[in-house]
């Protein structure tokens, strides 16, 4: 057994700024991550960090309340405007700690961080480092915590939250280079494990988006909030669905259909490529629907070839080497097969704007929380923010909850219980396991979660989606672990998430299908319309052994901006 | 369909008194990668084969392995551009921890060791610390090492030393004393400044085809050797 103050599940950038946050408050903190911290999804975010900072020529009079207020908007008016208020107040400062801890932004030539216009928003605001920000910044992080260092667990798979008589009280991990399982005590938790795009085949994200955290917390009672509302991003590589920056587009790419048109000239006239996600994606899947697709197939181009080759290698390197290595396409010369792909979970653990989630001593941040800051629909650049803003302040939050002397002492037996918890399960997998075969599962349930919840929706899909989910649930109850123990045992962890995603899948689907009209991301060809009167509230979905979620819900916390139709 | 086939060398340190090669047959159509086909393998036909892994881009260096005789990303390499003949080994010259996963325990210690953040003396302004484009431009180089191992296992200096920091944690050196807002002088100069150090590089610039991000660590290490003599012995700093 380890214990340590405070125990942060994830090094990405919410866990890590958490960590940093914490241990300057003079913490004992310590960080279990599945891969090394620079290994993090965070590290492929691309296109930029957005903050008032006003050093654009076009943004002069850029303020946190006007980004405040993009994020509202492009939420569909489901994000919490303090949440957001706080997140874009908080947002020049923790970019100045970034850069001052390192962090290579590009610059202007006075020597301020550059900015680059972003989809929905209505002044250049993005900051960024070429097209490889998310790697920046995940670096310097990486860097501080060496700096004060900060404990890392690194290839630690974490299985399970501990927790007793209400209160979280650390975490069951796997130790996938030594082997073995080991009990981790602390007064609090941070979980901080990302998305959940590998429930669906046709995602942007790292094979080790899972949603394992969210999976956790769901399990042991703690809400997930807004599920259905899942990113679709406008360009991701045909073939692979990697991801080309929103950057493309802001640098002043085109996107074009079989015709040759700017068809998003269509569908916003006035913003055109840099259209909110949701709207862009939509327009590109009805043009794909209605057969402009590039030669009647399901893909349209970027086009970034006006922009120039000089252009490119200074704002776009990183973009043109993923075309040419992964699509043998260079976009200096020719333009770039995308497909909208799945790319970010509005919808996460349940938290309020200091990462504290409804279960005393759990904090969660970043993609796997959901504060909500993004509501319906994230902005680009909002992702990165998010992770920094509220990594820190759960950071700050843990930190001040165990001052206060809250979380009790003892726990060897907590710790015991726990860690044999967790060996029971392994064991009956491998032994009395009822013969599913894990990887069956999973290749159907992304299947499943691509075609019946993807960009458009509607009532027939999507029941019959959630049926399929339900067996697949029952199924992943009897999945058969075929080799326990030893180290580096990717069955075993393969194994074990599986069951997590399943229900990640089940609760996206069943707020889905509740939610009957179309917000943000949440598009139904059966409600087109947005339906305030009904549906201006969060959706809660609790944890049941058996079946969908318990689904609840709760109000939208309002305030300056009152609900508008959305144009751009 | 067409069908790759993979050699891949295997070694369990805990149960295996020596590595031996497993072939595996892969259906694939139109395309596959190097990781893909791992995959592949580990879900449909010997389940305890391991491997690193996790952006599948390019960006996260997880899964830097030895393919066809050279450092390559199993994420990053296509099966068809071999005919669908593939060799994979781990990072030769690094110590395993079973099959494909290569042990970096003294990869980050070495990194750790040269201090690899922004040192500052100053007080922090109130907002950015300004810096031109030039000045930042300088960085565009190392600033996109992925810390993948590919150089530190292709240099003959490391093999012949145990103790030499080797080039990525040179090259992050460098990284941190060619930044305008770094104000290290004597900070981080020693651990570079030695026998250990810079000097160890002999421009055999392996790491420069090793490296699976096309960057050049050899011309960061002999930047460091020139700023170390003329930091130590001529007394010029920044």
């Amino acid at each position: 057994m380890k214990k340590h103050q405070l125990v942060i599940v994830g090094g990405g950038l919410a866990g890590l700024r958490a960590a940093v946050e914490a241990k300057d408050e003079g913490l004992d903190v310590a960080i279990l991550s599945q891969v090394h911290p620079g290994r993090s999804h965070s590290g492929a975010a691309q296109g930029g960090i957005n903050a008032a900072l006003a050093n654009n020529p076009d943004s002069a009079d850029d303020t946190p309340e006007k980004h405040a207020f993009d994020t509202v908007k492009g939420s569909d008016y489901l994000a919490d405007q303090d949440a957001a208020a706080q997140m874009t107040a908080d947002a020049p400062g923790v970019i100045f700690d970034m850069e001052h801890w390192g962090c290579p932004f590009s610059r202007y030539d006075d020597g301020r961080i550059a900015q680059r216009p972003f989809g929905g928003a209505g002044y250049p605001r993005t900051c960024y480092g070429a097209d490889k920000t998310g790697h920046y910044l995940l670096h310097a992080l990486v860097e501080q915590s060496y700096k004060r260092g900060i404990t890392m667990y690194i290839e630690w798979f974490v299985t399970d939250l501990i927790v007793a008589d209400g209160v979280c009280r650390g975490v069951v991990a796997y130790d996938m280079t030594k082997g073995g399982f080991e009990a981790f005590l602390g007064d609090a938790v941070v979980v901080a494990t990302g998305g959940a795009g590998r429930t669906y085949s046709n995602t942007t994200n790292a094979i080790i988006s899972t949603g394992l955290g969210m999976a956790m917390a769901y399990r042991v009672g703690v809400p997930l909030k807004d599920m259905e509302f899942v990113q679709f991003h406008p360009t991701g590589l045909y073939t692979t669905n990697i991801l080309m920056t929103e950057g493309c587009r802001g640098e002043g790419g085109y996107l074009i259909n079989d015709l040759g048109e700017r068809f998003m000239e269509k569908y916003a006239p006035k913003a055109m490529e840099l259209a909110p996600r949701d709207i862009t994606s939509r327009s590109i899947w009805t043009e794909i629907l209605e057969g402009r697709g590039i030669g009647g197939k399901d893909y349209v181009y970027l086009d970034l070839r006006h922009l120039g080759e000089a252009k490119i290698a200074e704002k776009l390197p990183g973009i043109r080497d993923l075309a040419i290595h992964f699509e043998g396409v260079d976009p200096v010369h020719e333009p770039v097969p995308i497909v909208p792909s799945q790319h970010y979970s509005m919808g996460g653990i349940d938290t309020d704007v200091d990462g504290a989630s409804p279960l005393p001593g759990l904090y969660a941040a970043g993609e796997c929380a959901c504060v909500s800051v993004h509501g319906a629909n994230r902005l680009g650049g909002n992702s990165l923010l998010e992770t920094i803003v509220f990594g820190k302040r759960s950071g700050a939050a843990a930190a001040k909850y165990i001052a206060g002397g809250q979380a009790p002492a003892g726990g060897d037996k907590l710790a015991g219980d726990a860690l044999a918890g967790v060996q029971a399960r392994i064991d009956a997998m491998v032994k009395t396991g009822g013969g599913e075969d894990p990887y069956a599962v999973r290749a159907e349930m992304i299947d499943i979660m691509k075609l019946h919840f993807g960009i458009f929706r509607d009532q027939a899909q999507m029941q019959e989606g959630l049926d399929k989910l339900l067996a697949l649930k029952e199924r992943a109850a009897k999945i058969t672990l075929r080799n326990a123990g030893g180290v580096f045992n990717l069955d075993m962890i393969r194994t074990y998430e599986l069951p997590g995603m399943v229900e990640i899948a089940v609760a996206i689907a069943a707020g889905a299908l509740q939610r009957t009209e179309s917000r943000g991301s949440h598009s139904r060809t059966d409600f087109k319309e947005r339906d305030d009167e009904n549906w201006l509230k969060h959706t809660l979905a609790f944890y049941q052994a058996e079946g969908p979620p318990r689904l609840d819900s709760k109000p939208v916390t309002l305030g300056t901006y009152e609900p508008q139709e959305r144009k751009y | 369909m067409a069908e790759a086939r993979l050699r891949i060398k295997r070694f369990d340190p805990a149960t295996d008194t020596a590595p031996r090669w497993d072939q595996f047959t892969v259906p694939y159509e139109g395309s596959m990668t190097v990781l893909e086909a791992l995959f592949a393998i580990q879900e449909r036909q010997d389940g305890t084969l391991c491997f690193r892994y996790c952006c599948r881009a390019a960006v996260c260096g997880s899964c830097a392995m030895y393919i066809n005789g050279r450092y390559r990303l199993a994420c990053q390499t296509n099966v068809t551009h071999f005919g669908g003949d593939i060799v994979v080994e781990p990072m030769p010259h690094v110590p395993v921890v079973k099959d494909l996963v290569s042990d970096m325990a003294d990869f980050f210690a070495k990194y750790e060791y040269i201090k690899p953040w922004l040192i500052r003396n100053s007080e922090e302004p109130e907002k950015e610390i300004p810096q031109s484009p030039a000045d930042r431009q300088k960085l565009d180089m190392p600033i996109d090492c992925i810390l993948c191992g590919s150089c530190y296992s292709s240099c003959p200096s490391v093999w012949g030393s145990e103790n030499y920091l080797g080039p990525a944690a040179l090259l992050k050196a460098y990284r941190f004393e060619i930044d305008s807002r770094d104000e290290a002088r004597k900070e981080r100069l020693p651990f570079f400044d030695n026998e250990f150090g810079a000097y160890r590089c002999h421009t055999i610039t392996n790491c420069i085809e090793a490296c699976p991000k096309e960057l050049n660590p050899t011309e960061g290490i002999q930047w460091l050797k020139g700023a170390a003599v003329r930091r130590r012995i001529l007394g010029r700093w920044k």
